[in-house]
């Protein structure tokens, strides 16, 4: 025996046990943080077709969402506006600004925009988004803060545990139905008060609103 | 022949020969003898049978995985499986697979807590089956669940979807059945294997032989240190292992019983599919080992004794599945219920009767055979019997599973289950990847306990007149 197995290999079995456990753990960390949503999609920023600011419209001009996205509260598909709509305050506002080109373009010919699309479920999801936004679910819990963004990042991970932890307790993110596209609207500016007041009002409007928060799997794959 | 050989310094009378213990090794063949004789099937050249059967093996086992890549490849539409039987080959093959497994444990777990010692002839080979028999199962239900990439959803591993397996379900049970069942048996069979694995490296003339055995026997010295932990050892994972053959087909059963489906639905099924599955394992353990004692020269070893032992405990389990049979026959006129009924009624003279009726004659009829020592005695005999069990018990499988669901409830839902060509490769080709391991295992590892063996000689024992340092034929 010894003449095959030299003195040193007795810690071999130790050594191998501790980095096998060492690299096992580092595969399991780095598929868990590189693997998952949370690296693979948010921060997503692609550059856009034309660098339109929601930061200047939404928050600085203080439109409303509903202005552009009109279809959002009656369509499960928040449309992008067509370049029509820019129109309407653009013809007189940087009516030559070179920077909206491509928006007088596509407005004169009635070829769309090629706007890069950032959120995206998988095609064996459905999503609803005028059932979310008719039952106080704001714009922010899914998009984040839009409003505060030059150019439209990916902010939220929208994986399964995302949705489901949401389907799971409606009552921590449901608002009044008037305060849905005030993205930047708390109940209170205390942060303890605010809580208190979100779980008073939240539980009362899921009850009352009859939310049902579906968590069946053919909820959303259907 | 009479095994006692009184000593000379002590006057005792001959005991009758009834009393007679039939000696578990032929021969009074001396211990250095019983080393040589196990070890010689792994030294020197393969022997021509062992190269033209592992050709074989090997080819076939190629099959099985080209029929399970085209499977992966082009999706589950390629096996017989159509509504209303959406279970059928793959679960028939796992359940028979799995089944057979279960005389590997029984043999060194059970046999060994209630001190048999004939089990140390068969129990390495019978666990080596055990495993490779439940990796053939394995395989079933990891390819039909279709999108295989997917098939580590089986397991509880936190994920992005905040989803857990349903815990409530037998098929989740079934996982975690099968793996700790695959892992203990594994452990059980390596931690059995140390002591003869150093006698494997001490007996190596080759460099490459002794660096492997060596690796594989960690150390072991044959030190009184060594043998005091082995022996707790073997007896503990013995302990655990125990309730696992009951336990492990107990839950395959409840992926049927706990449904609804008449046929299916029923108390009846983990002591029957325990029985069941330990009559198809001691089956599988005679066709092994039949033909192995002659071609390794090893009836001395896995003696007539042997054989008829075994036969008894598949007369025994066979005639328990036998009883199950007509029990279930009983209940479904008993209970009352219109559906049961016609579900064995259908069973035994529907569309699938030829099953039906050769589940009957394989696993009730054949065995009584056994009654007669005479069969008993007749290796042909007790050959053929052995595999007619083993087809017996996956028709079992197959009328449990395919008859039951071919007509439920609703007529209109009715329909008749065809294999495919990939159904049947798949299947055949399992037995190519189980030859394959175990005709590996054959030449790698001792087929026998050598050490287990050794110590239910009488040379082992130092009361005995040859026992101990008192000389006798070394």
């Amino acid at each position: 025996m010894s003449d095959v197995f030299p003195k040193w290999t007795n810690q071999l079995p130790l050594k191998i046990l501790i980095g096998a456990g060492l690299v096992g753990s580092a595969v399991v960390a780095g598929a868990w943080y590189y693997l998952t949503p949370k690296y693979a999609r948010v921060g997503y920023q692609p550059l856009q077709p034309v660098a339109f600011s929601h930061a200047i419209h939404a928050d600085q001009l203080g439109m409303d969402c509903r202005y552009c996205h009109n279809a959002v509260e009656k369509s499960w598909y928040s449309n992008i506006p067509a370049a029509g709509t820019c129109m309407n305050c653009h013809n007189q506002v940087l009516k030559d600004d070179p920077r909206l080109a491509l928006v007088r373009e596509s407005a004169a010919s009635g070829k769309p925009i090629p706007w890069v699309q950032i959120h995206k479920v998988p095609d064996f999801v459905y999503f609803n988004h005028s059932v979310h936004v008719g039952r106080g679910i704001s714009c922010v819990e899914c998009h984040g803060p839009i409003h505060k963004m030059d150019e439209v990042r990916h902010a939220k991970e929208l994986s399964m545990t995302f949705c489901l932890d949401c389907h799971r307790h409606p009552a921590a993110k449901i608002r009044p139905l008037d305060k849905v596209t005030q993205l930047d609207w708390k109940w209170s500016q205390d942060p303890k008060e605010n809580e208190r007041l979100q779980k008073l009002h939240g539980e009362k409007m899921v009850a009352d609103w009859k939310v049902e928060s579906l968590e069946s799997c053919s909820a959303c794959h259907r | 022949m009479s095994a006692v050989i009184s000593a000379n310094s002590i006057p005792l009378p001959d005991p009758p020969a009834e009393l007679v213990r039939q000696p578990l090794v032929l021969n009074q063949r001396p211990l250095g003898w019983i080393s040589d004789r196990v070890a010689a099937v792994t030294e020197g050249p393969a022997p021509l049978w062992w190269k033209v059967s592992f050709g074989i093996s090997f080819l076939v086992m190629l099959m099985c995985f080209s029929m399970i890549g085209y499977l992966i490849s082009t999706g589950v539409g390629v096996w017989g499986n159509r509504h209303p039987v959406m279970w059928a080959w793959d679960i028939v093959n796992f359940v028979w697979w799995i089944g057979i497994g279960h005389a590997g444990t029984l043999i060194s777990a059970i046999l060994f807590l209630l001190r048999q010692r004939w089990r140390t002839s068969i129990n390495r080979a019978a666990e080596a089956m055990t495993i490779f028999a439940v990796m053939c199962a394995m395989i079933f239900p990891l390819i039909h669940v279709g999108r295989v990439w997917f098939a580590w959803w089986l397991f509880p591993i936190p994920n992005a979807n905040s989803v857990w397996p349903q815990f409530r379900s037998p098929l989740m049970w079934d996982v975690f059945a099968v793996s700790t069942y695959f892992t203990v048996s594994t452990l059980f069979w390596y931690v059995g294997l140390l002591p003869d694995l150093a006698t494997m490296r001490d007996r190596a003339k080759t460099k490459l032989r002794k660096i492997l055995y060596g690796l594989f026997a960690l150390g072991w010295t044959g030190s009184n240190r060594h043998w005091n932990n082995y022996e707790k050892a073997y007896l503990i994972l013995a302990g655990l292992s125990t309730p696992l053959v009951l336990s492990v087909h107990s839950i395959v059963s409840l992926d049927f019983s706990v449904s609804q489906l008449p046929g299916w639905h029923t108390t009846i099924f983990p002591p029957y599919f325990v029985a069941g599955a330990i009559f198809s394992g001691f089956g599988m353990v005679l066709t092994l080992l039949i033909p192995l004692r002659a071609v390794c020269k090893l009836e001395e070893v896995i003696t007539m004794r042997h054989i008829d032992l075994m036969c008894k405990v598949t007369l025994a389990t066979g005639s328990i599945v036998g009883y199950a049979y007509g029990m279930e026959f009983f209940i479904a006129w008993y209970s009352g219920n219109p559906y049961e009924r016609f579900c064995f009624v259908n069973r035994a003279f529907g569309p699938y009767w030829w099953a039906y009726w050769a589940m009957i004659s394989c696993n009730v009829l054949v065995p009584q055979l056994f009654w007669f020592k005479k069969i008993k005695r007749n290796l042909v005999i007790v050959f053929i019997i052995s595999i007619l069990v083993n087809i017996g018990m996956w028709f079992e499988r197959f009328v449990i599973i395919a008859t039951s669901l071919h007509r439920d409830f609703m007529p209109s839902n009715w329909g008749y289950y065809k294999p495919t060509f990939v159904d049947v490769c798949t299947y055949m080709g399992t037995f190519g990847l189980f030859f394959t391991c175990f005709l590996l295992f054959l030449r790698f590892v001792p087929m026998i306990a050598m050490s287990e063996v050794k110590g239910i000689t009488p040379q082992a024992d130092p009361h005995h007149p040859l026992g101990g340092a008192k000389g006798g034929p070394r």
